[in-house]
């Protein structure tokens, strides 16, 4: 399969960020044609026809989530753009960001219209993106400049600006809830749902929070209608694609594609195969919270419903490789550190079961494992999993639980013989102490 | 628990100190009352205020605790649950150059815990710390989203990709 270049289009050109560069090649033309020839509920129905799916990790129909919006709300209606970015492995909306920031207005225009929004929106952009928020913050002024925002927007009475709002280094403000909590100046933690933010959201009214990549498929679902983006992918799994590759591979980076390109082939045939020539032992499909895939999984395809149907997730679509020399225990523990960090603190199961899991983990480490430890993750998972406000506690059982099962003789080996498998490496200094926060 | 460490500068008997009050200098104020129109309320303008008071003092001192408390009409308890909830407000006075490490999993396995530990042995400081002369702090950060150009070091605001020991080092000699 050839790499496609549809939301990479402009990202390699000269001065790709521009509004010059941008509307050179047609931009903002597509959010003139939305605001001057459709409805927004013409908008809607295109999109749903698309079959586009959330890009931000949960797949869920974008069209769909639209049209959970109520007309005539009593309270103003927001569009959130997620640009929080923080799923390990994932990084491809950085591209977008930095190198075509205009391309995710025009998706943010056109949005919003569909969707009825009030004058205002924000992108929630992560803390750590410092210099993503200053091209965002540039381009706006561009387009503010040619009336690409602000009242009246292409003779319509449709009036809109955007507001960069920078988080400030936290997972979980990337849970739609979590993410409006913050909006709001309050501590992420996310909100029980229902109500779904479609009805209520931020500021108390109706709100589609969206993921920039989901976003920025919006202009070219206008300009060439929904049975062009169907027609890359298969059924339900639409349109293309940014994949992220990390880890022990040659050419980690962003790759476009077609939604379905096989594992096998993205890591060996575009990412130049595992680094140093080495084995492939794992890999991990849709950033950290993805169960992990064997060597001999890797014939799947890289959508939704495969992925989902295999045990695991799509996810972010950032893929992380780890080979031979990566000793599971090891790269599990520091998934599960990530998890008891950043775990907002509202739900017990979720506060303390990270904590227990990461503590546990760090006990096999260190020589101290017992022999039912690999049970007791999995009893641990188990009381996590489902009992949570939010996802959180539903990922960080995901690395947990597939590494137990699938790699069950490693857990094992730490117990009898108190250190990693011959061959593996751990990365981790078990001597330097671990930073609280 | 915030009371019971001896060099917190939040400890109950040193928060608040009367006799010492700040405010904003005069571009941060401008910057300041733009911020307020673009949101809808005061609360939710405390976390683009609490980034531009970390500009202005490098910290979230607890003299800033009670005056962003003031500006926005929030208690100051209210403002330190903000500040204490997310990783980007220091609590502390950080060096001249914060060096924060990412080592979440695509940077392990690309042997960022080898730059990190670098770091510490070479400014002789613990993980967290700022060494004696104010100019480094070395931290453990999580994924800063940029794995495929990992392992990744970010300095203050900007992003040092594809590093290693080698590059560690001669960044450092930069850094002054």
């Amino acid at each position: 399969m050839e790499p496609i270049k549809v939301l990479t289009r402009n990202i390699d050109k000269p001065n790709s960020a521009s509004i010059e560069t941008y509307v050179a090649g047609g931009g903002y033309e597509h959010a003139r044609k939305a605001l001057t020839t459709m409805t927004p509920d013409q908008i809607v129905q295109l999109v749903k026809d698309s079959e586009l799916r959330g890009r931000g990790g949960a797949g869920f129909p974008t069209g769909m989530k639209w049209s959970f919006v109520p007309k005539n709300a009593p309270k103003p209606t927001w569009l959130l753009c997620n640009a929080d970015e923080s799923e390990p492995g994932t990084f491809k909306d950085r591209v977008i960001i930095e190198r075509d920031p205009h391309l995710l207005i025009e998706g943010m225009i056109i949005s919003a219209f569909a969707i009825g929004s009030n004058p205002m929106s924000y992108i929630y952009i992560r803390g750590e993106f410092h210099f993503g928020a200053t091209v965002l913050e540039k381009a706006l002024e561009e387009a503010r400049a040619k009336g690409f925002l602000g009242k009246g927007i292409f003779g319509s009475t449709f009036d809109f600006d955007i507001t960069v709002h920078r988080g400030a280094g936290a997972y979980i403000c990337g849970e739609e809830t979590g993410l409006i909590e913050s909006l709001e100046g309050h501590r992420g933690q996310p909100r029980v749902k229902p109500p779904f933010p479609a009805v209520v959201g931020v500021f108390g009214g109706p709100t589609v929070v969206q993921n920039v990549e989901t976003i920025a498929c919006v202009p070219f679902i206008v300009e060439h209608g929904a049975d062009w983006f169907k027609s890359f992918g298969t059924p339900k799994n639409t349109g293309p694609k940014l994949y992220c590759v990390s880890g022990n591979v040659k050419k980690p980076g962003v790759y476009e594609f077609p939604m379905g390109i096989t594992i096998k082939e993205l890591i060996y045939d575009h990412c130049g195969g595992i680094t140093a020539g080495r084995q492939l032992k794992a890999v991990i499909p849709g950033g950290a919270s993805a169960p992990m895939l064997m060597p001999d999984e890797i014939d799947l395809p890289l959508n939704f419903d495969a992925l989902m149907k295999a045990g695991s997730m799509l996810g972010s679509a950032g893929i992380i490789v780890l080979d031979e020399s990566v000793c599971i225990v090891d790269a599990v523990w520091r998934l599960a550190k990530f998890f008891a960090h950043e775990s907002c603190g509202q739900c017990t199961p979720c506060r303390e079961g990270t904590n227990w899991m990461e503590s546990i983990l760090d006990r096999l480490e260190r020589g101290l494992g017992r022999q039912q430890d690999a049970d007791l993750l999995l009893d641990m998972a188990d009381n996590i999993g489902g009992k949570s406000l939010c996802a959180l506690g539903d990922a960080a059982i995901g690395p947990v639980i597939s590494s137990v099962r699938k790699f069950r003789d490693e857990y094992l080996y730490h117990v009898t013989h108190k250190t990693c498998l011959p061959g593996t490496k751990r990365y981790r200094r078990l001597d330097m102490p671990v930073a609280a926060h | 628990m915030a009371d019971l460490q001896p060099d917190n500068p939040y400890a109950r008997d040193r928060f608040p100190d009367p006799t010492r009050k700040v405010e904003f200098s005069d571009e941060a104020r401008k910057r300041f009352e733009h911020i307020l129109t673009r949101y809808p309320n005061r609360e939710a303008a405390l976390l683009p205020t609490l980034h531009l008071a970390q500009e202005e003092w490098g910290w979230i001192a607890p003299e800033v605790v009670h005056y962003v408390g003031e500006l926005l009409d929030l208690s100051p308890a209210t403002v330190f649950g903000v500040v204490s909830f997310y990783n980007m407000y220091n609590q502390k006075p950080v060096g001249k150059y914060h060096l924060q490490v990412c080592t979440n999993l695509s940077c392990m396995v690309t042997n960022a815990y080898d730059i990190y530990e670098r770091l510490c042995d070479r400014l002789s400081v613990n993980p967290g710390e700022t060494t004696k002369d104010g100019l480094y702090t070395v931290t453990e950060v999580e994924c800063l989203g940029s794995c495929g150009t990992a392992p990744v070091v970010q300095v203050n605001n900007d992003y040092h990709e594809n590093m290693n020991v080698e590059r560690m080092d001669a960044l450092l000699e930069k850094l002054k």
